[in-house]
């Protein structure tokens, strides 16, 4: 809160009485404000876009004064700098905040030049209340002239452009050869696959024993009750019907539907309706 | 010269003479997306040509190309060919959205990030005596020019920034001893020091 009872009382200063000194910068009095301190109220806004924080705005002002960095008038300086940060302070608080962290630190040094300076150790030179303030302001212009210089090397896209021939890549695009014998091998490999996987389809295929018993009974009737066995049968009608037949035959016998007849070992087999009846 | 070089089927073979190297160089060059390290250039000739034989043939080539619309640029990750700055303005009239400026809150931080990396966010503002505003950093990472490369062992492990190679790259320097170098501040400053437009003496 003292910081800013300070801050308006010097600041009002100015605004009293313009005749009067307002401040010595080497013995020399001051009777007005330099002319490049004097900020119009409604330019303010725009003063304020202009410096990058305390730092910037103390260099601003010393290099007006062309005064030596490593002797500020710390006084004068202060004075200047409280007076802008008034103005800024009723145009934008929160802007000010960094700014009255800096009017603090420049009023505690311009008390502490006014104290004596206790005596340093070892017959050292006493330490200069301005030396890290005066450190911190060349480490800051020196930066600031870096930014400078950076901005001024050539910047890629801003500056110059990248070269990139368009390259079409379609013709850069090799296919692979292939030869007969490449083709050869894969189908091979899609034999060898093949057989690997080659699977047996099993299909339910209706056949009916009770069908074929009828088949058989038929046929007999057909033949005169009498038939021999290899006739029944058709190779042709492949194994699984030869089959069924064979399982309709048994079944005919066992239920005493027709009789199995031989004569002898390896002899023919014949085969008769048990009733004994043919259609002929 | 012409009858000098043998007919040979165009194939992937050491091209011998000094000239037809240099060709085979601009053409892997002018067609390259980043720049080409020695490396990968010596892998264009199977690694059969030395790196000192290499930096002749590409100072050449460089050379070759002055006074052209283009040059060769040896930068931090390798070689690239560029557009002259003076041709800027033309290729900007088919490209009317200009980049954006920096600002000096977004170039100071820069500056301090090249020349006093690696630099913590509170090292930056130490110096510049403003709070680095988030958005700030951001635009610098974005632009690939600035990455965090470790933490600092104090409370909060702040992160480390450094500038990365791209940084180097896009302002066409070879490494950060390539920086200009830091202006000696005069303890007098003189009105004139005070005009910023004023370059740095070099």
């Amino acid at each position: 809160m003292s910081v800013c009872a300070i801050v308006e009382a010097d600041a009002a200063a100015p605004g009293d009485d313009p005749v009067s000194p307002l401040a010595r910068v080497y013995g020399e009095p001051l009777a007005q404000l330099p002319h490049d301190l004097y900020i119009p109220p409604d330019a303010m806004a725009v003063m304020l876009d202009a410096f990058e924080g305390p730092l910037d705005l103390l260099l601003y002002l010393i290099r007006r004064a062309n005064v030596n960095v490593l002797d500020i008038p710390m006084a004068p300086l202060t004075e200047q700098y409280l007076t802008y940060v008034e103005a800024m302070r009723s145009q934008n608080l929160e802007l000010a905040a960094d700014y009255l962290v800096m009017a603090a630190m420049l009023i505690e040094i311009k008390s502490r030049m006014l104290l004596p300076r206790p005596k340093a150790p070892a017959g050292d030179e006493a330490e200069d209340p301005r030396a890290e303030l005066v450190r911190r302001l060349i480490e800051y212009e020196q930066m600031k002239r870096a930014a400078y210089g950076l901005n001024e090397l050539p910047q890629a896209e801003r500056d110059f452009d990248w070269v990139e021939v368009w390259v079409e890549k379609a013709l850069l695009r090799r296919l692979p050869e292939v030869s007969a014998q490449d083709l050869q091998n894969a189908w091979r490999g899609i034999l060898r696959q093949a057989k690997l996987h080659t699977r047996h389809l099993v299909q339910r295929e209706e056949l009916s024993v009770r069908e074929h018993m009828g088949i058989i009974l038929r046929r007999l009737r057909a033949a005169g009750g009498f038939v021999e066995f290899v006739d029944l049968f058709d190779p042709r009608l492949g194994a699984p019907v030869l089959v069924v037949h064979f399982l309709a035959l048994l079944e005919l016998a066992r239920e005493h539907l027709l009789e199995m007849t031989q004569v002898e070992a390896f002899a023919p087999i014949y085969l008769r309706l048990a009733d004994g009846h043919g259609d002929s | 010269m012409d009858t000098a070089i043998p007919d040979q089927p165009a194939s992937a073979e050491l091209p011998a003479q000094p000239a037809e190297r240099k060709r085979v160089l601009e053409a892997v060059l002018l067609s390259a997306r980043e720049p080409l390290s020695l490396l990968e250039l010596r892998r264009v000739f199977n690694d059969e040509i030395a790196s000192d034989v290499l930096r002749v043939l590409l100072d050449e080539l460089r050379a070759e190309w002055n006074g052209r619309s283009l040059e060769l640029l040896p930068v931090a990750s390798g070689w690239r060919f560029r557009t002259r700055a003076e041709f800027m303005p033309y290729l900007e009239r088919l490209h009317p959205e200009k980049p954006p400026r920096y600002s000096r809150a977004v170039l100071e931080t820069l500056a301090i990030i090249a020349y006093r990396q690696p630099v913590t966010r509170g090292d930056i503002e130490d110096i510049r005596g403003v709070s680095v505003a988030t958005q700030v950093i951001r635009v610098l990472e974005e632009r690939g020019w600035v990455d965090v490369v470790g933490h600092r062992d104090t409370p909060g492990r702040p992160a480390l920034l450094a500038t990365t190679k791209k940084f180097l790259d896009d302002l066409g320097l070879r490494s950060l001893a390539e920086l200009p170098a830091l202006a000696q501040i005069n303890p007098t400053l003189d009105l004139s020091d005070a005009q910023p437009q004023t370059p740095a003496a070099g």
